[in-house]
């Protein structure tokens, strides 16, 4: 069994607990300087499979702003993101956009859907 | 001119207004409107996009935009009006608001009670006398933001970040997704001044390179930037001499601190904490002006938006009280003061009839950074009535202490309250 | 004689007089002369008037007492003083008559006022006073407590030389006079007069070629170089004389009210302590001779004196309500000497060098000089009687009462959207000058105008509406839009053009 030790921050919260984790290839044996139960769930991930929100915007035709702000349901896998980027930067909607509405579903396979986060009317003439 | 009178007008709609015109309208007042200058209600919550807003009240992960329809829709539900594209000119001691936009011209505005909600501004770069040429490509963080997300426009392709706030840390990322190249974050003191999960999600994912202990002593270019020049800095945060180093870019984003936004507070006579750089408050938020309360980063700066909108909730029901009732200024009043590494405390005045009816909550910024335990002590008049631990301290992040009713007795007829924090 | 015929070639109009440069000397010559008969075209290299020594410099009214008697600087800084404020009430452009004291600390430095005093006696400075050291802590409480005494010069006081600029070239425009901005003087036309002279019949520039009667050079630091064009030399060279200054904000506590000169060296008056127009104080200049006329960075050092030469004066001057550190530029001639006239082996011509402090004051008096060497040079001068000394500057919303801001509000709506916060400047100011006669087309132009973006938050605030506005009123992309020269961009592309970046695992 080859033990090995990293230094993670948490960051599920804004708290940000600097936590110890001892692991072995992809199981976590020990975690500490946790906070709350969080901070396991997190190094759990982080060691395996790291996964991160993704927050951009996507183009809106005659909207109020030519931009809506978007996000993923859940977090997706680190090296997704930018395949994912590269989807939301071809996508353009149409005014209005209603908030929670489906941007892209099952962005490049992630199984997650990319969400408007707000709400956005039509142009005002 | 327009004339009108509300029970509580709200000035800004960030966190803290709307929370606060809810609040107002829950406590009974009648006619509330919350004054906004954009043509929007929500503030800078709505160029705020990223993620990690709501965790303590409504225990999601929300973006900036949802976190204020949350609210948008409550204040809506709740009946509080809007006056939209409006810019506050004048507040008078008695309450009097100026106010004109492009549809009523000038309104004049008779209230109850007001509640300043007018947020922070950045530092700007002037401040910082950075000597070299003042070419276009110099911008705060938060101008980035609003290009970016708003607007639809990059201001730049090569950036240099002064100062590890949290809106520069999250404006490198969002720079990286929209395929600019961050090359550098440059803090002068020995930390990072935001939160540490942005240091992690914003900078170490994307390979952005962090240097602490290093500034900006130079910009190039004349009519557009073309470089910085960094140095590392001595304790004194003197550049030393051979540790300079040219950084080709087009941008110089800053991202070095946010001010509190009271000019308005002080046309209105509010006094300032020179410490916060905003209103003296006391634990119902209100400042020295009867009948004017304040809440959120006009008071002092947050890390933390839920605690924003908490304050917001204080402030507006309190306000909303003040405007049916008239509620007296209680005569008796503790003055709290900032100790042994505190930067600052809030609330700066505490009445012990209040304490005696439910827990006060105070909040606290520490100067320096301590990575142990810490004892954080509350003393009236030289008498410990409270100590609590804390795992650590930072300056980034807000501390509170909450002062149970049962220490009521120990506080009253007291003068003064001290609160510090020593190292064990 | 074939390149005389090329450059007539180009040729995109025909003057009878023809300025180059509209800077604060140049726009009051061009309004000077627009009283007259005449055809004029006033033209320079910026996309702006007044950008080079006009937009950045100590701005204050001298009253005279310290240029040397007998010398053509001497004589018109007194002359145009007395006419200085006439010209900006009939141009409607800001200032203020709190006087200038020149601050003893010594008493050798009291010597030195009692000279001052003299040679400004000489000249006719009206009102000269040398005040005790009690009354001029009583006029100014921050002052250093050691002060002996002050020479008080009621004359003097504080003007607005890049208003200035901006209103005489709109007055000069609204008297007929044409302007054009980005447009270079390269050389000049010469041809063959008499024996002993050469007809400067006109200039090139990038845009073509301008014919005319009369050609007046007013290009302020670049003067060398357009004499140089016509191998014009005198026994001095003009160098940039840099000086840096320190803004505060306005809201402090510790204020001065009026311009506090400490007791001038043979170079330079030395640090001030003053105010603006606006009300913010400032510290300034450095004076540093140095080779690159565009080099208007600010450095430590430059700062570093500031502080201590400002310290001297008001002792507990602090750094912490400092909104902005600039530099400016100045011809520092060697001669110390204004020269303005008409070199003797030219007909057509006449030449303005070395137009440092105080030529601002003096401005006016230059102008009837400058009108005087053109009659000289055989253009009949008739008054028109249609001549309008009047421009009125367009309203400033933060200085009108309620009223009158609700009035201009329901008259257009646009002055119901604030732009600026810290300045109170609405949408309405920004769009009426972008459309003026004198058009403020780049973002600068717009906040020497407005004062825009000049408050606490540095423009933070106002920076990306402005681009939007100017983008819709001029019809460009935001792009497009600039600072202040060409290359000064804001905005690179619109977002969401595909990234190309990886992650780091």
């Amino acid at each position: 069994m080859v033990k090995e030790k990293t230094k993670l921050i948490c960051i599920d919260c804004p708290v940000g607990c600097e936590i110890n984790v001892t692991y072995d290839g992809e199981t976590v044996l020990e975690v500490d300087g946790n906070k709350c139960k969080k901070g396991i769930n997190y190094a759990e991930t982080e060691i395996v499979d790291p996964k991160r929100m993704i927050v951009t915007t996507v183009r809106v035709v005659k909207g109020l702003h030519t931009l809506v702000p978007v996000r993923s349901t859940e977090a997706i896998p680190k090296n997704k993101i930018f395949k994912v980027l590269d989807k939301l930067c071809k996508i353009e909607l149409d005014a209005p956009v209603e908030i929670h509405q489906v941007v892209l579903s099952n962005a490049a396979g992630t199984g997650v859907d990319i969400i408007a986060s707000r709400s956005l009317p039509a142009m005002m003439e | 001119m327009i004339e009108k009178y509300c029970d509580v007008a709200v000035i800004g709609s960030g966190p803290a207004g709307l929370a606060a015109a809810i609040a107002a309208k829950k406590a009974g007042a009648q006619d509330v409107i919350i004054i906004e200058r954009d043509t929007e209600l929500g503030g800078i919550l709505l160029q705020c996009i990223h993620n990690g807003f709501g965790i303590e009240i409504f225990e999601e992960d929300l973006t900036g935009p949802e976190y204020a329809n949350r609210f948008i829709v409550q204040a809506k539900d709740a009946g509080v009006k809007d006056l939209l594209d409006t810019m506050v000119l004048d507040l008078t001691p008695r309450r009097e608001i100026y106010a004109f936009n492009k549809r009523d011209g000038m309104i004049k505005l008779d209230t109850g009670a007001v509640v300043l909600t007018m947020g922070c501004r950045e530092r700007p770069s002037g401040a910082l006398a950075i000597p070299g040429y003042r070419p276009a490509g110099i911008y705060t963080a938060g101008t980035a933001q609003r290009l970016v997300n708003i607007e639809g426009y990059m201001p730049g392709e090569r950036f240099v970040i002064l100062g590890s706030g949290d809106i520069g840390m999250i404006m490198a990322r969002r720079l990286t997704f929209e395929g600019a190249k961050v090359e550098r974050m440059i803090e002068i003191l020995p930390y990072i001044s935001g939160l540490k999960r942005n240091y992690v999600q914003c900078l170490l994912d994307y390979d952005i390179p962090l240097q602490l202990k290093h500034t900006v002593i130079d910009i190039k270019g004349r009519d557009r930037v073309e470089a910085v020049v960094s140095a590392q800095v001595d304790e004194n945060w003197k550049p030393i001499p051979g540790t300079e180093d040219t950084i080709p870019c087009d941008t110089l984003l800053l991202s070095v601190g946010l001010i509190p936004e009271n000019e308005l507070s002080k046309k209105a006579g509010v006094e300032l904490d020179p410490l916060t750089g905003g209103p003296y408050v006391d634990d119902t938020m209100q400042t020295n002006v009867p009948g004017i309360f304040a809440a959120g980063n006009v008071v002092h700066v947050y890390d933390v938006v839920d605690w924003v909108t908490k304050a917001g909730f204080v402030a507006g029901q309190h306000s909303g009280k003040y405007a049916i009732q008239h509620k007296k200024e209680s005569e008796r009043k503790l003055r709290v003061i900032a100790g042994n590494n505190v930067h600052h405390v809030l609330p700066q005045f505490l009445d012990p009839q209040n304490l005696e009816k439910e827990p006060q909550e105070l909040q606290l910024r520490v100067k320096w950074p301590v990575e142990d335990r810490v004892w954080v002590k509350v003393e009236v008049d030289g008498k410990l009535i409270k100590q609590q631990v804390e795992k650590y301290v930072r300056p980034s992040e807000m501390i509170k202490v909450i002062l149970s009713p049962e220490v009521h007795k120990k506080a009253v007829g007291g003068r003064e309250l001290l609160i510090k924090v020593e190292e064990r | 004689m074939n390149k005389i015929k090329e450059k007539y070639k180009e040729v995109k109009g025909k003057y009878d007089v023809i300025i180059i440069g509209a800077g604060l000397v140049g726009s009051i010559i061009a309004r000077w002369l627009s009283k007259y008969n005449l055809n004029i075209l006033l033209i320079d290299k910026e996309p702006d008037v007044g950008t080079g020594t006009s937009k950045a410099n100590t701005a204050i009214i001298h009253a005279g007492y310290d240029s040397p008697f007998g010398t053509l600087r001497g004589k018109l800084v007194v002359d145009g003083n007395r006419m200085f404020y006439q010209m900006c009430e009939e141009l409607d452009v800001a200032y203020k008559t709190c006087g200038t004291y020149v601050v003893a600390l010594t008493d050798e430095d009291i010597k030195t006022l009692e000279k001052l005093m003299e040679n400004g006696r000489k000249k006719g400075v009206p009102g000269l006073e040398i005040i005790s050291g009690e009354e001029m802590r009583h006029r100014e409480p921050y002052i250093n407590p050691d002060v002996k005494g002050a020479l008080y010069a009621p004359t003097g006081g504080i003007g607005d030389p890049f208003m200035l600029t901006v209103a005489a070239a709109e007055n000069a425009v609204m008297n007929g006079t044409k302007l054009l901005l980005e447009t270079k003087a390269l050389d000049f036309v010469v041809e063959p007069f008499s024996l002993h002279k050469k007809k400067v019949s006109g200039v090139v520039t990038n845009h073509g070629t301008f014919l005319a009667d009369v050609t007046i050079a007013s290009a302020g630091l670049y003067c060398d170089e357009l004499m140089e064009k016509l191998d014009i030399k005198y026994d001095f060279y003009v160098r940039a004389r840099k000086g840096e200054y320190y803004v505060f904000d306005k809201a402090k506590k510790l204020q001065v009210k009026t311009v506090l000169f400490p007791c001038p060296t043979p170079v330079t008056k030395g640090v001030l302590v003053t105010i603006t127009i606006h009300g913010n104080m400032i510290l300034g200049p450095t004076a540093k001779e140095i080779k690159d006329k565009e080099d208007t960075s600010v450095t430590p050092e430059g700062l570093e004196e500031l502080y201590k030469g400002a310290k001297r004066l008001v002792p507990k001057l602090e750094l912490t309500d400092v909104i902005r550190t600039f530099a400016g530029l100045r011809a520092g001639g060697f001669l110390h000497d204004f020269i303005i006239e008409a070199p003797p082996k030219y007909w057509g011509f006449i030449n303005l060098a070395g137009i440092e402090s105080p030529g601002m004051a003096s401005s006016p008096a230059i102008a009837e000089y400058v009108v005087n060497l053109v009659q000289e040079q055989g253009l009949e001068l008739k008054k028109k009687n249609n001549w309008n000394p009047i421009r009125k500057s367009r309203p400033d919303f933060s200085e009108l009462s309620l009223e009158e801001q609700g009035w201009l509000i329901e008259k257009n709506p646009l002055y119901g959207r604030i732009v600026c916060r810290c300045e109170t400047v609405t949408e309405g100011e920004i769009v009426a000058e972008i459309h003026a006669p004198v058009p403020a087309h780049t973002y600068d132009a717009i906040k020497r105008r407005t004062w825009l973006g000049t408050g606490r938050c540095q423009g933070s605030f106002d920076t990306p509406r402005v681009i939007e506005i100017l983008s819709r009123e001029l019809g460009i992309p935001p792009t497009d839009v600039i600072k202040e020269s060409k290359g000064s961009y804001f905005l690179t592309r619109p977002t969401k053009e595909v990234p190309k970046g990886e992650l780091n695992d």
